[in-house]
């Protein structure tokens, strides 16, 4: 529909949408979280879910305790190799479409672990993260600006068959969740589901 | 409350010449602190180490009825002579003997909640590092010993005999090795770092080196 016309008629009155913001609208304020907490930033998570931050306002405080009901994951700390596996798991178990934030330097990397033996660097290596959150721990306006950067990306899926979509979330399905190996997990990573960020000269 | 313990310090020599008297041949030797906190600790012998906790627990005039922590150290060989050297310097005759191909040496520390003492710090040491690790669980004694025996267990590679259920803790069962013991070996996932420093500097240097790119898979 014409911009300009959708103005005037706003003017007048009438409010018009198409069906899929309509969706993408509901579906985007109505966010389940999946109730689980990882380290330290698992409370900055409960903070910005109690009421002085008030994730309610964004429609995403209801935090579910089975995958089946949730569909957006907040890794909210270090996820360890022993750890791993199950949170992929639940991943799994969570129905379509499904949304990932990856809070904190640990989730996004390994953060201080990272050439530890013990902790894996980066959630993106096993499951497709939405958003990124750095921070050692995030605040909770960083949570909430991840939560309405989510939104936003919502806002700009289709509404019915999405072959791009459909295509990933099958490649998700086929992915094995990862078993412990003797020092490693094996796969350490889904290589078509990671994607190295370009190598750099290291500093001497 | 015996007047006796009011300050909340006890005497270390005289705590090791009772455990003698009641367990013959039981303290090996105290191992002196020399820095201002002065908290010596008794190197117990494995042998008799449970009846001395039986007895540290129950009859000596402290009573050490709370088990604060267990926690281990790793000895190289390397370590124990840096370490016989350092003792040579002192004048006291404070130097403890050990096993010279180095060792694994449990730690606990104990506290009396009813004198209001501690802590007391309580050493066992295996043979070697590698084929005799076995020390004697002190879980029957201190129950609160059991989760963290299972952690040294763990990660440095201490059997603890008699205890109830010496499983892994930390790493997944069937993960191979000590990674906490000096000599561990971690798997080379190196990864980019942006301001590597220390070890991580040394490696990225290695890479470098060798004329590699920084790896970025594991």
């Amino acid at each position: 529909m014409d911009e300009g016309l959708k103005s005037e008629l706003q003017k007048a009155g009438i409010f018009t949408t198409t069906l899929s913001d309509l969706y993408n609208w509901g579906r985007s304020n109505s966010l389940w979280p999946l109730q689980f907490g990882l380290a330290c930033c698992a409370i900055e998570m409960i903070a910005t879910s109690m009421s002085r931050y008030d994730l309610a306002r964004f429609g995403a405080e209801v935090f579910r305790p089975s995958p089946r009901q949730a569909d957006l994951m907040i890794v909210s700390g270090t996820v360890t190799k022993k750890m791993a596996p199950q949170v992929v798991r639940l991943y799994k178990q969570m129905p379509s479409p499904k949304y990932v934030i990856a809070m904190g330097a640990c989730a996004i990397s390994g953060g201080p672990f990272k050439q530890g033996y013990n902790v894996l660097k980066g959630i993106d290596r096993f499951i497709p993260v939405d958003v990124h959150i750095p921070g050692c721990p995030p605040r909770p306006e960083a949570l909430l600006h991840a939560i309405m950067t989510l939104q936003r990306k919502i806002t700009q899926d289709t509404l019915g068959y999405d072959r791009r979509k459909e295509e990933e979330a099958e490649l998700v399905a086929s992915l094995p969740v990862p078993e412990h190996g003797p020092k490693d997990l094996s796969p350490s990573k889904h290589d078509s589901i990671w994607h190295a960020a370009p190598s750099r000269k290291v500093r001497t | 409350m015996d007047t006796e313990f009011i300050n909340g310090s006890f005497d270390i020599q005289k705590l090791a010449e009772e455990l003698e008297v009641a367990v013959a041949s039981s303290v090996l030797s105290i191992a002196r602190n020399q820095s201002p906190s002065s908290q010596h600790s008794l190197v117990l012998n494995p042998e008799h180490a449970i009846r001395a906790a039986q007895w540290l627990r129950d009859q000596s005039p402290e009573r050490w009825d709370f088990l604060s922590n267990v926690t281990a150290v790793d000895w190289p060989a390397e370590a124990v002579a840096q370490r016989q050297k350092e003792m040579a310097k002192l004048s006291q005759d404070d130097a403890y003997s050990s096993p010279e191909g180095g060792y694994l040496e449990a730690v606990y520390h104990l506290y009396s909640i009813t004198r209001g003492l501690g802590p007391l710090v309580l050493r066992l040491q295996t043979q070697d590092r590698n084929q005799q690790t076995t020390l004697p669980s002190l879980t029957p004694v201190w129950r609160s010993a059991e989760f963290q025996e299972r952690e040294a267990f763990d990660l440095y590679g201490i059997r603890f005999e008699g205890h109830p259920d010496l499983r892994r803790i930390m790493m997944w069962d069937g993960f191979e090795g000590h990674p906490m013991r000096k000599d561990y070996v971690e798997p080379d996932d190196y990864e980019y770092e942006p301001t590597p420093h220390d070890e991580v500097l040394k490696r990225s240097q290695d890479r470098m080196n060798q004329g590699d790119q920084p790896k970025v898979t594991s």
